[in-house]
């Protein structure tokens, strides 16, 4: 008897480290990012950090502006975003309501199967077939460009954004479209008008985890974009993103120089960036089911 | 549920309770209905005269949600559903007329009121709007018309604008009867509506009922047979998918042909 108590106490005590363990993971990595990016911002002020606008981190003196890599990040995400979320929200919607059932099991595995498809080989794909594509179609000397990289980086958050907004369009109440229906809408109304209405918060929400997803990979788009650490002015440029620069320069950088401590800078940058997109998903999803 | 705020059944036009003139207005010949291989209606006949109110009653499963939702085909919505015989509307096979057009004639107020999470006056400029009313006098005229016929009028004149979630279930049904009167139907399917209602708000969606029917055709579904009594001129009894009895209202309820009728009514079965 004594014993069963212990095994239980065990057990109960085992599995509550388990549950806390996922946000004790989160807050030792934030401390540590914070620990090693602090001492950067004692060399370098944070406006010059965020707003410079050259990074040769290891030329003399060297220079530590991350708005190239802030920018190309964002182009990317927008281009990603532009390519991903109509094409997203209207295959949800095709799955959901207008699909008949054999396809959508069909498209529904399609999806799951795009999913698994792991970062690299995508970008590898991207380059060999994407690149030089469109090196030739809009004749530039280069085609790992900023556009490249939104093409493929979008092909990876559509699973995300699909399978979300569908959950969100299916929670819609049945009564709403037939509502809508019985007042002589037609079925492309009832859709537009109520079914999307209702589903908002949740495309909203499916929306931003794409956008999550997008910013903070790494591999595709480091294989794709071009790398290069200059403001972009159009889609058709080089770009470097955040993520990359980490993942590039980590590997060459002298443990303790300014240089390892500023990829820590970023990374608290990017730490940040997805930490506002997930919470502000969080707020929709969350509003969604009231 | 008696209800003492309800005027007693003077309306009623005719001397049995059907309008003295009597049109058919829906003739419906040897309907079935199946969803996959359940058999929810079988071989009917039956037909709605133009201006009455029918109340439907029956147990569960009876075929009567059916029934209804054959006549502005939302059955056409359902898996696995097919039907066999003829409903003419206006002597028409409804089957040839474009379901939008036909909703549009034939309106339906659900058992749980359906407002849109948009504001009172939008959720009934919603249909008019959608086929095409833009002018502003026009949609206010017609919003005022419907409010007023619903008894919702004095109500919310001061707050149209405003979200119509924050009505009271009452008020939302009878919004929502405003809001298919905003279509100007011919006739109006009532699924149950005051299935969720209090007494009050059941005796004012009854009062408009029996104004509409000067205007409108109305086939009512209840659960409630005392609700079909005080408000229907004529009622049909269905069971098992079957129409067991269709009568005048005072017939059905004092003196039934059949026996089965007459059991449900008093409470035996259902």
């Amino acid at each position: 008897m004594k014993l069963r108590k212990i095994i239980e106490f065990i057990i109960e005590k085992l599995i509550f480290l388990c549950g806390v363990a996922s946000i004790l993971f989160v807050i030792l990595i934030f401390a540590f990012l914070l620990k090693e990016g602090i001492s950067f911002f004692k060399e370098v002020s944070f406006g010059k950090f965020i707003g410079g606008r050259y990074w040769y981190p290891i030329s003399e003196p060297p220079q530590f502006g991350i708005l190239p890599l802030i920018l190309g990040s964002l182009l990317v995400t927008l281009g990603a975003i532009i390519v991903s979320v109509p094409l997203s929200i209207a295959a949800a919607f095709y799955i959901s309501e207008v699909a008949p059932i054999k396809m959508k099991d069909i498209l529904k595995a399609g999806i799951e199967m795009l999913a698994a498809i792991p970062s690299v080989v995508l970008g590898f794909i991207g380059m060999v077939t994407l690149v030089p594509w469109i090196k030739k179609a809009f004749h530039l000397p280069t085609g790992l460009t900023a556009f490249s990289g939104s093409i493929m980086l979008g092909l990876m958050a559509m699973p995300t954004i699909i399978s979300i907004s569908e959950d969100a369009i299916n929670a819609v109440p049945k009564s709403y479209k037939e509502g809508a229906l019985a007042l002589g809408a037609t079925r492309w109304q009832a859709m537009y008008r109520v079914v999307i209405h209702a589903a908002m918060p949740g495309i909203i929400a499916a929306t931003m985890l794409g956008i999550g997803r997008v910013i903070g990979e790494t591999m595709a788009v480091m294989m794709i974009t071009g790398n290069a650490a200059v403001i972009p002015h159009t889609f058709l440029q080089p770009v470097r993103t955040l993520t990359a620069t980490i993942a590039a320069e980590m590997g060459e950088t002298v443990h303790g120089s300014m240089h390892y401590y500023s990829l820590f800078a970023i990374g608290i940058i990017l730490f940040v960036i997805t930490f506002i997109i997930n919470f502000t998903a969080d707020i929709f999803l969350h509003r969604n089911r009231k | 549920m008696v209800n003492p705020v309800h005027p007693a059944p003077v309306h009623r036009c005719g001397v049995h309770g059907v309008p003295e003139i009597i049109i058919n207005k829906v003739v419906m010949k040897e309907l079935d209905i199946w969803y996959g291989k359940i058999h929810a209606l079988k071989s009917l006949n039956m037909n709605i005269f133009k201006n009455e109110i029918l109340g439907i009653i029956g147990p569960a499963n009876s075929g009567k949600t059916s029934f209804l939702r054959q006549l502005n085909r939302l059955n056409d919505l359902e898996l696995n559903y097919k039907a066999i015989g003829e409903v003419l509307l206006d002597d028409k096979d409804i089957q040839s007329i474009n379901p939008e057009v036909l909703r549009r004639r034939v309106g339906m107020i659900f058992a749980l009121p359906q407002v849109l999470p948009i504001s009172i006056y939008d959720n009934i400029a919603y249909g008019p709007r959608m086929h095409g009313t833009k002018d502003r006098k026009r949609l206010d005229a017609i919003v005022e018309e419907t409010l007023n016929a619903s008894f919702l009028w004095d109500e919310v004149k001061d707050r149209l604008l405003e979200s119509a979630t924050k009505l009271s279930g009452g008020q939302q049904q009878r919004l929502c009867i405003s809001r298919t009167l905003a279509l100007d139907p011919e006739i109006i399917l009532f699924d149950e509506p005051c299935s969720g209602l209090d007494p009050i708000s059941t005796a004012k969606v009854e009062e408009s009922m029996l104004k509409l029917k000067e205007k409108c055709t109305i086939v009512l579904v209840t659960n409630n047979t005392k609700q079909a009594a005080r408000v229907s001129d004529r009622t049909a009894f269905f069971l098992m998918g079957e129409l067991i009895e269709i009568d005048t209202t005072e017939k059905i309820f004092t003196a039934p042909s059949d026996k089965r009728t007459e059991g449900y009514i008093l409470g035996k079965f259902g």
